[in-house]
């Protein structure tokens, strides 16, 4: 077969055209039954953190317990004239409308802008709150790590934490999804009672020593990733604050939201 | 060469990874659990066969300079579409395995394979040669797969076989056996198995 430039121009723009009509197809189909899948992923981690997520349970049947409300971080109320069926996070996130630039010093958990409207999960048991699962996410060593944090009805206590993105060292930072760390949050306090309420989350390099007073609020480092570890501490302080769900919460320990 | 040598050779006379050592570095990624195994090496027979199909069928309009990157594209495409497939029917284990799937590209058996045979014969012998390597690598696989789940966690296919101490069972797990280092020993092991028992793949030196 004779070699000239023009002929493999032709060969590659031929076959390269092929291949995008057959990679572009593929997605095109598979799409829809995608969006599925990733729907009933996002329930299933919303779920897993409020600690309802057991083998064989039916995803759609459990999550009718959830209740989603949408919260204006700035007064900490439910956010009046928004639709909550039709609320998009990741539409919000990017709308200038809600979006909130962060200076320096308010970003500690290294995210730049926040949407001031942010969509919770409640767990009602018998109509009353019985655990509010938040969205928080913030940047480890490479990633931005997002995960799903549930409270007791107290606004303070942990039930459960999980993260569902990630894109850490595996084997150091990805330890953040490891079951055995996962498992030491649920009791963990977010806040000091005795002291205004403030954010005191704090991930201890070497390890939590549990006859410190202050254990409630610890948890242990990740060893070899000490960036994913601040990475951590600083999502949760950042996410506990005013600037994050701070003044909702007050509002759910004076009862104001029901 | 006769279909049924082309599909059931590479299994045991001329397997991918015990004779010709291709596709060592998924082998140790992705043995740990045997569902997985399925799973990566269906992945890997279906690209193989269809990629080699592919370049198969355009052999004769490529021209020699730009083969290998002809090459790269298909198998490129092949695993694309098998990495979309995976992301709409197996969520659950496309999440956990989406990175190994994407570098079933640097898989050493597609291109090897591509470059071996279905440069010099037709699609259909070239689509079944790749299938028969996929199910080699399969073999290979879903034997260190066997053994690391089965010992390193006392299960297979998730099911308990050997009850763990740490659920109140007998079995002490080995925790070697679930990082990747251990697969170099067991196909280490299965390949000092598989010459002895037939000598002629013995390298001479």
């Amino acid at each position: 077969m004779s070699e000239t430039a023009g002929r493999t121009v032709v060969v590659a723009t031929v076959l390269c055209g092929f291949c995008s009509v057959l990679v572009a197809g593929a997605v095109m189909v598979l799409k829809p039954k995608q969006d599925i899948n990733k729907e009933l992923d996002f329930k299933k981690n919303i779920l897993q953190s409020a600690g309802l997520m057991n083998a064989g349970t039916d995803i759609e049947e459990a999550f009718k317990q959830v209740e989603p409300i949408v919260v204006d971080l700035s007064t900490g109320d439910i956010a009046q004239g928004v639709d909550v069926s039709k609320f998009n996070q990741d539409k919000a996130d990017k709308n200038p409308e809600y979006v909130e630039q962060l200076d320096k010093k308010e970003d500690v958990a290294g995210i730049k802008r926040r949407s001031k409207l942010q969509k919770v999960y409640l767990v009602k048991k018998e109509g009353h709150i019985d655990q509010i699962v938040l969205h928080v996410y913030g940047k480890g060593l490479w990633s931005t790590m997002k995960g799903f944090l549930a409270l007791d009805k107290d606004g303070n206590t942990v039930k459960g934490f999980n993260y569902y993105s990630h894109g850490e060292t595996p084997g150091l930072g990805g330890e953040v999804d490891n079951p055995k760390w996962i498992g030491q949050w649920p009791g963990k306090k977010m806040f000091d009672a005795e002291n205004d309420f403030k954010p005191m989350t704090r991930v201890m390099k070497g390890g939590v020593n549990l006859s410190n007073p202050q254990a409630a609020y610890q948890i242990d480092g990740l060893s070899g990733a000490t960036l994913t570890s601040v990475g951590v501490e600083h999502t949760f302080n950042f996410w506990m604050s005013d600037m994050g769900y701070g003044k909702f919460l007050t509002k759910i320990r004076n009862g104001e939201i029901q | 060469m006769k279909t049924k040598d082309l599909l059931l050779g590479p299994i045991f006379t001329n397997n991918p990874i015990a004779l010709q050592v291709l596709g060592i570095c998924s082998a140790l990624a992705v043995t740990s659990q045997l569902k997985q195994v399925v799973i990566m090496g269906a992945a890997v027979a279906l690209v193989t066969g269809v990629s080699s199909a592919m370049f198969s069928a355009i052999r004769n309009y490529t021209p020699n300079s730009i083969r290998i990157i002809v090459q790269m594209t298909v198998a490129a495409s092949a695993v694309i579409v098998a990495d979309q497939v995976l992301k709409a029917y197996f969520f659950d284990v496309s999440k956990q395995m989406s990175v190994y799937i994407g570098l079933i590209i640097t898989n050493c058996i597609v291109m090897g394979r591509m470059e071996g045979f279905a440069a010099k014969n037709s699609p259909l012998p070239s689509f079944i040669d790749g299938i028969g390597n996929g199910l080699g690598y399969s073999a290979m696989l879903l034997a260190v797969g066997f053994v690391r789940e089965l010992f390193g966690s006392g299960k297979l296919f998730g099911f308990s076989i050997f009850p763990l101490t740490t659920e109140g069972g007998w079995y002490q797990s080995n925790g070697l056996l679930l990082l990747p280092p251990s697969a170099f020993f067991i196909i280490g092991c299965m390949i000092w198995l598989l010459r002895t028992y037939k000598p002629d793949q013995q390298e001479q030196d």
